[in-house]
């Protein structure tokens, strides 16, 4: 069997599968040897077959962590033959895409994201009410962006838009050119420092099943480790086989809203936030817009009437107190918004442990924005009764003269429910370890947990205990939730990390300081287009 | 994105120092009334002195706000409240080191343009200087 000398690994894959390493005969598998082993030498990837390539810098995940990171690398000077951004995706927006298109929010409709949360610019000026503005020649979201939140709703961008930019810098950075596609497998610590991350090309890309992508940095944005369904709705799902009339809302349920439109129904909406909100305005734009006669029950396990606190106080502190009506907490974005740098951000940063974990909770809870378009559905709906909440928990579901028969568990007793469509906007999110690289980090490279059970990262997103000699791996996005600055899941808080995780690499060496001559340098370029 | 009250303060006196400075020299020369530049540094050293002050009066205000955020049209109207009560100071001859009496229109014209003009400046173009700025409470160092 040839044996790879690792030390001629050098080929940087580009696309086409003609110009990866050349056929071997060994599979080039993962071997029960390397699954057993922490720490791996060069020898044992080799001779496993698998095809060593060096490149300073890989980013696992391909979504918008990864995106906005390799942006400021690039922008930071680092060159595309030194980064290598392994993925599954064609293009950074895509899984976002899918998520906000199924729950509601296609492109022509607006995200709930600050006007200057661009993932596609740094610097975040213009801000993107600025650019709407500009291309629309309509002062409007000017006005709105300067007036909010007092006299209107906060400004936010339409999807299609942020997706359109975030294109435009991606060839502007040359993006592709950074781009392996594949399932990354695993990720383990190299013996002499280092990092190797084994990813699973495309069927017949390859002539191995895995490569090897041998680093000195590495970085996980993999996202969110996976959708958990409500249990009595995947009970109800798996029990009767019925994946029609019982849906996800970060599923792809058109199908209900085709058949709403057509057969006047009944709809239970579980859940109370922003995922809610869009799919009641689906619903009911439906209704008003497009003649659909359906009656909506929204049914809220937490019933928010007045000022509240992520910690479910009843009487909150009177410097943390959150406006609330009609079930709803009412909150601009996915976080208050000073933890994107103002007082919320710096007093977490110096939080530990339990405390760090009771701020979270304080902040925390389910929320969706005022919007004022929406309350004047919710009025519009609840006058002519085909809006109405209810509060509780669902005891049991049973299929019934092909709708389904929910007992309702309230605080007057349990009462019997019939509808004809459930769609569960809930939002749970699954732990972790349901994602088998995040699982294999915390089992065989030392990562640990932060206080709320996510993968615990450094003020600088380096992943704790992971450190491999001269070696880093760090670590952004939802899957990093619970450190010391909040907001890691959104594209304020990936920029944060992106921006943390670039001026560490540079201290290191691997690439320039950002400082202000390069920084005006660098938006000119963007301004104007250059690619670099 | 938001800052912090030492980041405020931090850039309230780098703005008011440097392009208040720079305008301040533009602009006496022009101003109706004819004052002179002791007149005129003195008033942005007093715009400076009490903002600084302001600053943690808003910062307290804030703690009220469950975004601990301060509105971009705030941040514009506080021209007033900020304005008047330097022009009351002035009127009042409360303000050490000016002689004689300052056109109102003179000080107007002066507050409102160093207000407006630091006012876009920090609410757009400061962030292409230093990219970290936006992100660490608006502090500089």
């Amino acid at each position: 069997m040839p044996v790879i000398d690792p030390s001629a690994g050098t080929v940087f894959p580009t696309p086409g599968a003609q110009n990866y390493l050349p056929a071997q005969s060994a599979p080039g598998d993962l071997t029960d040897e390397l699954l057993n082993t922490d720490w791996w030498t060069d020898e044992i990837v080799a001779s496993a077959g698998i095809p060593i390539i060096d490149v300073p810098f890989v980013s696992v995940g391909g979504g918008i962590g990864s995106f906005v990171t390799a942006d400021y690398l690039r922008i930071g000077g680092v060159d595309t033959s030194q980064i290598r951004i392994l993925s599954a995706l064609d293009h950074p927006w895509e899984t976002y895409e899918y998520l906000t298109r199924v729950s509601q929010i296609p492109r022509g409709e607006r995200l709930r994201s600050d006007s200057a949360s661009r993932p596609d610019n740094i610097w975040g000026f213009p801000s993107y009410a600025v650019s709407e503005a500009w291309r629309t020649k309509n002062p409007r979201r000017l006005w709105q962006v300067l007036v909010e939140p007092v006299f209107d709703d906060f400004y936010t961008p339409k999807a299609g838009f942020v997706f359109e930019q975030i294109e435009r810098e991606a060839n502007r950075i040359r993006y592709d050119e950074m781009l392996a596609k594949g399932l990354v497998r695993v990720v383990r610590r190299r013996a002499g420092g280092g990092y190797f991350t084994i990813l699973t090309p495309p069927e017949g890309a390859t002539s191995t099943k895995r490569l090897a992508f041998r680093s000195q940095y590495v970085h996980l944005a993999v996202g969110y480790p996976g959708l958990k369904f409500l249990p009595d709705l995947q009970a109800y799902r798996t029990e009767h086989n019925d994946y029609q009339h019982v849906v996800n809302a970060y599923e792809s349920h058109e199908h209900v809203y085709e058949r709403l439109r057509t057969t006047p129904s009944t709809v239970l909406v579980r859940g109370g936030g922003i995922v809610a909100s869009r799919v009641l305005q689906r619903l009911m734009d439906d209704r008003l817009l497009h003649g659909a006669q359906t009656t909506i029950i929204h049914l809220f396990r937490t019933f928010i009437d007045g000022p509240n606190d992520g910690a479910g106080s009843l009487k909150p502190h009177p410097f943390m107190k959150r406006k609330g009506a009609d079930g709803w907490a009412y909150q601009g974005f996915n976080y208050p918004k000073s933890v994107w740098g103002g007082q919320l951000k710096a007093e977490m940063r110096k939080l530990e442990g339990a405390e760090r974990a009771a701020k979270y909770k304080v902040m925390g809870g389910t929320n969706t924005p005022y919007r004022r378009y929406w309350q004047k559905q919710m009025k519009q709906g609840r006058q002519e009764g085909w809006y109405q909440l209810a509060i509780g928990t669902v005891e049991s579901m049973q299929p019934h003269n092909g709708r389904i028969l929910n007992q309702l568990k309230t605080a007057q007793g349990v009462y019997p429910l019939e509808v004809d469509f459930v769609i569960d906007c809930t939002g749970l999110e699954a732990d972790i370890t349901e994602h088998r690289l995040l699982k294999d980090l915390l089992e065989h490279s030392g990562a640990g947990r932060n206080p709320v059970g996510r993968l615990d990262v450094d003020r600088n997103f380096e992943l704790k205990g992971t450190v491999s000699g001269n070696g880093v791996m760090y670590a952004s996005g939802s899957t990093t939730l619970g450190g010391y600055f909040p907001g890691v899941d959104t594209f304020l808080g990936l920029q944060v990390a992106a921006q943390e995780i670039q001026a560490d690499l540079a201290k290191r060496g691997f690439g320039k300081r950002i400082g202000t001559l390069r920084s005006t340098s660098q938006w000119l370029k963007w301004f104007s287009g250059k690619q670099i | 994105m938001l800052p912090t009250l030492n980041g405020r303060i931090q850039t309230r006196i780098f703005m008011l120092a440097f392009f208040g400075s720079i305008i301040t020299l533009l602009i006496t020369p022009v101003l109706p009334g004819d004052p002179d530049y002791r007149t005129t540094f003195i008033i942005l050293a007093t715009v400076l002195v009490l903002g600084v002050i302001w600053e943690v009066i808003y910062h307290g205000l804030m703690q009220w706000r469950w975004e601990k955020d301060w509105p971009t049209l705030f941040g514009l109207l506080n021209a007033i409240n900020e304005g008047i009560l330097v022009w009351v100071l002035l009127e009042l001859e409360l303000v050490p080191g000016i002689e004689g009496e300052v056109p109102f229109s003179a000080f107007l014209i002066m507050f409102l343009v160093i207000w407006l003009f630091i006012w876009v400046w920090t609410n757009g173009p400061m962030r292409i200087f230093n990219i970290r700025w936006r992100f660490f409470g608006g502090r500089l160092v």
